[in-house]
């Protein structure tokens, strides 16, 4: 692919996600699709990410919220349960953070350095509302 | 959806904005998406009307401005509509942007190009500095000189950018009121025959096929840009040129009016023959028709496709020609006119040693008239007697104040 010449590719500025056809995309799990290598699911495309999302299992009720807000693909759920999240493409932005509806929450943001065990360690707890 | 056929006559009295109005509607587009501007607005008016009037199913999308106009039909052609549009001098320069994403995408559109002036000052009038502008955006450019031609150009643009081996936009070009506004004879082709001949449009890659998806507009950088401008380089060279001659001899066959390239008129013993396009063209056909009554072996060849530039049938035409004008209606800013340099380009390796002479003319609409022409033709054949150029090479024709000349 790389070292193909002009007369190699087809024409027009597209690229092809799947070799071949795909028939049910919707009910086919991502980790069983015949991306091509013009799929960027097998690439990194998040090292300009500054801040992170930390999942939390222990508050998380499953509602499913991050993952249908990802602006990104990036909230791994398989059969309604939430599994983590997907850092080779999740950019940071937040939004599954903004949208969890839990107390505390069970997403959220820390600096990209950051040690997930640590800050699950120091989670916040509960918070009841102004003292 | 069911819609209605129109009855037309042999012979319509049309201008050129209807006759490509009525084009699009024989064609039968899918998407008309459109910002007016002067004097192009009756050709996407006339679409709407037709549409109003239950004479297409198409969609007409009313947009915010020339640039999300032509974005429009990108997402539409991507989509896999047959598309088309219309704009002139500033509504073209707003798209021109998005252009370049069309051709390079490699997304079948035809935009009727009403040429007009480019401001400032503020003009709406017919020149062809819009044409000039874009003539590097990788878009197929042919030009019309009258309203049947606008007509006709619509059909074969829409034949050669929708063929899968061809996949490349495409400006019909017709002067600014001179055509767009000026009413003729237009010999009609009945709805089925018309549609016959542009056929039922045929999608490639488009992004509904849900069972093949694709990525339309990706990004390339230094590893593959050049590889994907190449391409679309050597279609255009290479696959283009002869799919237009399979347009216009399957037209002809069908209408009976014949296209080429390079079209010549009276050239066969010409001495001197000037080089233009538009509407001009048929000024200088009248004017050399005079000349050669008075004993000046005169001729005219017109540019009918701009973009692929005929260089090679340029050359062939003007090969026994003594002296030549090339008659650019742009203002050149800085250089020789677009087509002077063209000729030149095209002659410069052949063994002919006519005498190639520029002249700007007509800015913003103003006249070329038929004293004018035959000023040039006596200028052409003095310089053709002396066996050299008595000019500079650069002049302008009809502007006032001191001559102006250069080069």
């Amino acid at each position: 692919m790389a070292n193909t010449g002009w007369d190699e590719f087809e024409i027009g500025a597209m690229l092809r996600t799947f070799d071949g056809g795909i028939d049910d995309i919707a009910g086919t799990k991502q980790e069983d699709r015949s991306y091509t290598q013009n799929s960027s699911y097998t690439a990194s495309v998040a090292d300009w990410r500054l801040v992170k999302p930390v999942y939390n299992k222990d508050y998380c009720i499953d509602c499913q919220f991050c993952w249908v807000y990802c602006p990104d693909v990036s909230i791994i759920s398989r059969d309604k349960k939430m599994i983590g999240v997907d850092m080779d493409h999740c950019k940071g932005c937040g939004i599954c953070v903004e949208v969890c509806p839990t107390n505390p929450k069970s997403l959220l943001m820390f600096s990209e350095q950051a040690d997930e065990e640590t800050e699950i360690a120091s989670w916040p707890s509960k918070d009841k509302g102004e003292e | 959806m069911a819609f209605d056929k129109m009855e037309l006559n042999d012979i319509e009295v049309w201008d050129g904005n209807y006759a490509a109005a009525q084009a699009l509607r024989q064609a039968q587009v899918d998407v008309v998406s459109a910002y007016p501007i002067t004097p192009s607005t009756p050709i996407v008016e006339g679409y709407a009307k037709f549409k109003s009037d239950n004479f297409v199913e198409g969609e007409f999308v009313m947009v915010e401005s020339e640039h999300a106009a032509m974005s429009g039909c990108i997402g539409a052609a991507a989509a896999g509509g047959r598309v088309a549009t219309a704009t002139s001098s500033q509504g073209l320069a707003l798209m021109a942007e998005t252009l370049y994403q069309a051709s390079g995408m490699r997304l079948p559109i035809v935009l009727n190009l009403v040429n007009r002036a480019l401001a400032a000052p503020l003009n709406v009038n017919g020149d062809h500095s819009d044409m000039y502008m874009v003539r590097d955006s990788g878009w197929i450019q042919f030009d019309a000189y009258c309203p049947q031609e606008a007509y006709d150009l619509n059909f074969i643009a829409f034949k050669v950018s929708e063929d899968h081996d061809v996949r490349i936009p495409a400006i019909v070009n017709q002067d600014g009121f001179m055509t767009s506004h000026t009413a003729q004879g237009v010999h009609t082709m009945d709805d089925d025959t018309a549609f016959g001949f542009v056929g039922v449009y045929k999608p490639m890659n488009d992004m509904l096929d849900f069972e093949h998806p694709v990525t339309h507009g990706v990004q390339t950088e230094e590893d593959w840009h050049f590889e994907h401008k190449a391409r679309q380089h050597n279609d255009m060279m290479s696959i283009v040129p002869g799919k237009i001659d399979e347009a216009f001899a399957e037209f002809e066959k069908l209408t009976g009016r014949k296209y080429n390239h390079v079209e010549s008129y009276d050239m066969d013993d010409a001495d001197v023959a000037v080089v233009c396009m538009g509407t001009s063209v048929e000024t200088a056909r009248e004017v050399a028709k005079e000349m050669r009554e008075k004993g000046v072996k005169a001729g005219v060849v017109g540019i009918r496709v701009v973009r692929p530039f005929p260089f090679m049938a340029v050359a062939e035409a003007l090969k026994d020609v003594k002296a030549v004008a090339a008659l650019d209606r742009s203002a050149p800013g800085g250089a020789a006119g677009m087509l002077f340099n063209e000729i030149a380009g095209a002659l410069f390796n052949t063994d002919t040693k006519l005498l190639l002479s520029g002249y700007i003319y007509g800015l913003g609409g103003r006249d070329l008239t038929k004293a004018h022409l035959v000023e040039l033709y006596n200028e052409l054949q003095a310089n053709a007697d002396a066996g050299k150029l008595l000019t500079q090479q650069q002049q302008f024709i009809g502007v006032r104040g001191p001559k102006l000349a250069y080069l």
